[in-house]
């Protein structure tokens, strides 16, 4: 019975865990399965502003609540998903945007990453270069005939000294 | 060349820590690392067309808020806003103009509240389902704007106004405002 009692108090322990990780639910009833998927899209690429490292699907502050309905109103009303972003753009500022759009201010954000890969790759191009050019300048391994020679009369001599 | 280079890193990251040392010290009173440029500065305040909390069937539009002034957006269920609110009703006092918006509240409470503490606002503007809020990026009360003479919103500030965050920051912001109105 105990045993039996504990079980069920681990599966209703799972069923509350399940029920705190799923992201915020609302009801939307939408008017085509593109629409929701469109919904969903827009939601996970807005950043709620007061929660700045959720998107507005995943939050559950008032304002994410809010900015869903908004988004849901804007896309029953017909716009475009760039006139969305826009929208949430014009009145909490580019922050809103996970994604960033591309313009000047945003250049180091979006290109930076590369420059310092193409960095890299130009080191240690350079630096395979540099070894290999050591390693071809490096003497011969093997000697010239008057080098043997003398080394031959360096060794006899020192066995002659012995 | 090879000497330059050996350097190189000390220099990044003399670069890297004044930037850092730099924006840390140049953060203004109150202003908290959360906070997010409004991308309204400088554009006219939102236009809108709400009731008034004390008087529903008086209507208030953009028009009527008159710079320079506060526009200081609040609500009964803001725990932070009953700490500002007597610092607005002595700045209230000392001829500062106030306008409120009440957030996503509903009148009746409104009108409770400003019958309990006293009343700073020379209008207050219902608005009930926080659209205006959304027009103007609120993302949590109590948030301030400042209003130049023509209904620009020159200052937002985010969170509540004390004596230091009044006397080191907005104060100067409200009497810029006021002297290029005359």
């Amino acid at each position: 019975m105990i045993l039996r009692l504990s079980w069920l108090a681990l599966a209703l322990g799972l069923l509350l865990m399940v029920g705190s990780v799923s992201a915020a639910v609302d009801t939307f009833e939408f008017s085509s399965e593109q629409e929701r998927d469109r919904f969903y899209a827009i939601g996970a690429e807005l950043r709620c502003p007061k929660c700045q490292n959720q998107n507005i699907a995943d939050s559950d502050a008032p304002i994410a609540s809010d900015l869903r309905k908004e988004v849901y109103r804007l896309l029953d009303e017909g716009r475009s998903d760039e006139e969305i972003v826009d929208y949430m753009v014009a009145r909490y500022g580019e922050f809103v945007r996970y994604k960033p759009a591309l313009n000047r201010e945003t250049l180091v954000l979006w290109f930076g990453p590369l420059f310092f890969l193409l960095a890299g790759v130009l080191a240690i191009v350079l630096l395979v270069r540099r070894r290999q050019k050591v390693a071809a300048s490096a003497p011969a391994a093997e000697l010239s005939p008057q080098e043997q020679q003398r080394l031959d009369d360096l060794l006899n001599k020192k066995s002659q000294d012995d | 060349m090879r000497r330059a280079l050996l350097i190189l890193p000390l220099l990044i990251f003399l670069v890297l820590a004044g930037f850092f040392l730099s924006s840390l010290m140049s953060k203004e009173a109150g202003v908290t690392e959360l906070e997010l440029p409004s991308p309204l500065l400088d554009k006219p305040f939102p236009s809108f067309d709400l009731p008034s909390v004390l008087d529903d069937q008086t209507r208030i539009t953009q028009a009527d808020l008159k710079g320079p002034a506060l526009v200081n957006i609040w609500a009964t269920w803001c725990v932070a806003c009953r700490v500002e609110h007597p610092v607005l009703n002595r700045l209230a006092a000392e001829g500062v103009v106030i306008y409120g918006v009440n957030y996503k509240d509903n009148s009746a409470d409104a009108i409770k509240w400003l019958k309990d503490f006293h009343n700073p606002y020379q209008l207050n503007i219902s608005d009930a389902d926080g659209r205006l809020g959304l027009d103007l990026g609120v993302y949590g009360a109590p948030e301030t704007y400042l209003i130049d003479a023509q209904g620009n919103i020159r200052y937002k500030f985010i969170g509540v106004i004390d004596d230091r965050v009044w006397d080191t920051n907005l104060a100067a912001r409200y009497q810029a405002l006021v002297e290029e109105a005359q």
